[in-house]
């Protein structure tokens, strides 16, 4: 059994980029959501963090759980929906410290593979109607919580930090499930680019569209803050600069040549012999 | 019926769980308009495996398969369980993924392709651990796009059942067809047991986690939309059906209003059952 330690960064970083705008009210208390702007353009700041009380147990550590994927989908969904008919779509901008998916039997029973689905879902969804969807990742960035809060994002950003991690699943899980020891795993992801822990590996594989040295990524000094505001700012940009709102992006990594080599021929094939 | 004839309508049946994930494709698209795309004679293998003393496969357990379904143009992507418990690694990942971006963009130019993801998985390969997840986020947005124009539909048939990132897709499609043998939840049972003890989940009790993810407690909890015996032709009917019925009015993930009150307001102390799950689901029709 692993015990999650509670991480402060989520809420931090979400208080200290939306400033003064109110939190939206009518959610649970894991998600924080509020209107606010970004480069004088109106913008949604949604961070999921830890609520001691959840009423779910297994999701008490700012996990991603039943209450959390369909709070995310709900407040996605109606950012879209009160858009529709506006020409400019406000932006969106993910707070990404989350340290899984919550692993338990309520989740199982009640179907949290579809709230995440729902939270997916809506995220691509307000990406592919022309909401600039922004991933910043200050934190953990682990497995399905990671899909169901930030990957579905036009761009990622992430802090250049210890502390920050992108994951399918945790040590002691993943070497179980593997069949080898926390030691083994650990030898091999020190060589094996996609399998290690530590965001510059992360970073070669192309999935990042910029990766950020903050000084105090637990405690944002103001210059800190000026980085990150200026980095969304020009992300958004690029963002509104691309015709394409899909996923394209993220493709040339260093480590993704076999990612690129049987699309291509994917590509080729489909229109060969009259489809 | 007796023993003699529960043999004979065996023999006779066409079981669709038997058959390899290429079958299964070939199974469901017309007769002889099934062509396989990025094929093992390709030899995309994966290029993380074999570094770790893992022997890779040519098609690396994914199968794209281009056809006809009902005369109308079709991709069929099959997962192969068979092959590293059907996880989806960076090759296997691509070539769902742009399966169905191939899909979409056939749509934007008028050409109505629509898609079939056999489901037979356990998520992400943690040998690539990063670039399946990675992947697994580009077949999610694929799904969220070609789902716009044309029906998406999942099957998920057995053994494997579908897990992970995987669960996720699934829980993105418009139609989802299961038989009894299928299990769909996020958290493989030994995932959750050692997260949270084998109290809060025992991965050896069988029983009970069919009684909670299994394919006939997820139909009746509006989770999937057809329990279907294991009968490739039973199967096949059932997929063209969900196809002529177009685009669901309204998707189960659109649901989220709904299904926060009903989370909110329900017991969350007692521990879950197949019959507290059921009560949620029912209450105020499908998710």
């Amino acid at each position: 059994m692993s015990q999650a330690s509670i991480s402060q960064r989520g809420r931090d970083w979400f208080h200290a980029l939306c400033g003064q705008a109110s939190l939206q009210q009518g959610l649970p208390p894991s998600l924080l959501v509020a209107d606010g702007e970004l480069a004088g353009q109106p913008a949604r700041y949604v961070a999921v963090v830890a609520d001691p009380e959840n009423p779910f147990v297994r999701a008490r550590h700012g996990e991603v759980g039943l209450l959390e994927g369909w709070a995310l989908a709900a407040t996605i969904d109606a950012a879209v929906d009160a858009d529709q008919q506006h020409a400019h779509k406000r932006a969106i901008v993910a707070i990404i410290d989350v340290p899984s998916q919550a692993y338990g039997r309520r989740e199982e029973a009640y179907g949290i593979h579809q709230a995440l689905a729902a939270a997916a879902a809506a995220y691509a969804r307000a990406r592919l109607a022309g909401h600039p969807v922004i991933g910043l990742i200050v934190g953990k960035a682990m497995s399905g919580a990671f899909l169901a809060h930030g990957y579905q994002a036009n761009r990622l950003l992430a802090l250049n930090d210890a502390g920050v991690m992108v994951h399918a699943m945790g040590k002691q899980a993943a070497a179980r499930i593997t069949l080898r020891t926390v030691e083994e795993l650990e030898k091999l992801a020190a060589s094996i680019a996609p399998m290690a822990y530590d965001i510059a590996s992360y970073a070669s594989l192309g999935l990042l569209w910029r990766l950020l040295k903050a000084e105090q990524p637990d405690q944002p000094t103001p210059a800190d803050v000026q980085l990150v505001h200026t980095a969304l700012t020009e992300a958004l940009r690029d963002i509104q600069a691309d015709p394409q709102p899909d996923l394209r992006q993220r493709l040339h990594g260093e480590h993704r040549q076999a990612t690129r080599q049987v699309r291509a021929l994917l590509q080729q094939q489909w229109t060969q012999n009259g489809g | 019926m007796s023993h003699r004839q529960d043999i004979t309508c065996l023999l006779q049946g066409h079981s669709f769980i038997e058959l390899s994930a290429r079958e299964r494709a070939h199974s469901l698209l017309d007769a002889g308009s099934s062509r396989e795309l990025a094929g093992p004679f390709d030899r995309q293998y994966s290029p993380w495996l074999s570094a770790q003393g893992i022997v890779a496969q040519a098609d690396d357990g994914v199968v794209i398969c281009k056809g006809l379904l009902d005369g109308q143009p079709a991709v069929v992507a099959a997962i192969e369980g068979g092959f590293q418990g059907g996880s989806l690694g960076e090759v296997g990942g691509a070539k769902l993924a742009c399966a169905l971006e191939l899909a979409a963009a056939d749509n934007r130019q008028s050409i109505p392709t629509r898609a079939v993801i056999l489901f037979e998985t356990g998520g992400v390969r943690l040998q690539e651990a990063n670039l399946g997840l990675a992947a697994i986020a580009e077949i999610h947005s694929a799904i969220a796009d070609l789902s716009r124009y044309q029906p998406v539909v999942g099957i998920i048939a057995g053994t494997v059942g579908c897990f992970g990132g995987m669960s996720i897709a699934a829980g993105m499609c418009s139609y989802l067809i299961v038989t009894r043998e299928a299990r769909l939840g996020l958290n493989g049972p030994q995932v959750i047991e050692q997260e949270a003890g084998m109290a809060e989940y025992d991965s050896r009790n069988r029983p009970f986690i069919w009684s909670l993810t299994g394919g006939e407690q997820r139909q009746a909890c509006g989770l999937a939309d057809a329990l279907v015996e294991d009968d490739t032709p039973l199967i096949r009917q059932q997929l063209l059906d969900f196809i002529a019925c177009g685009l669901p009015a309204e998707p189960r993930h659109r649901r989220s209003q709904h299904m926060l009150q009903r989370l909110l307001t329900m017991d969350s102390t007692t521990q879950a059952d197949a019959a507290s799950a059921r009560q949620l689901f029912q209450s105020g029709a499908r998710p």
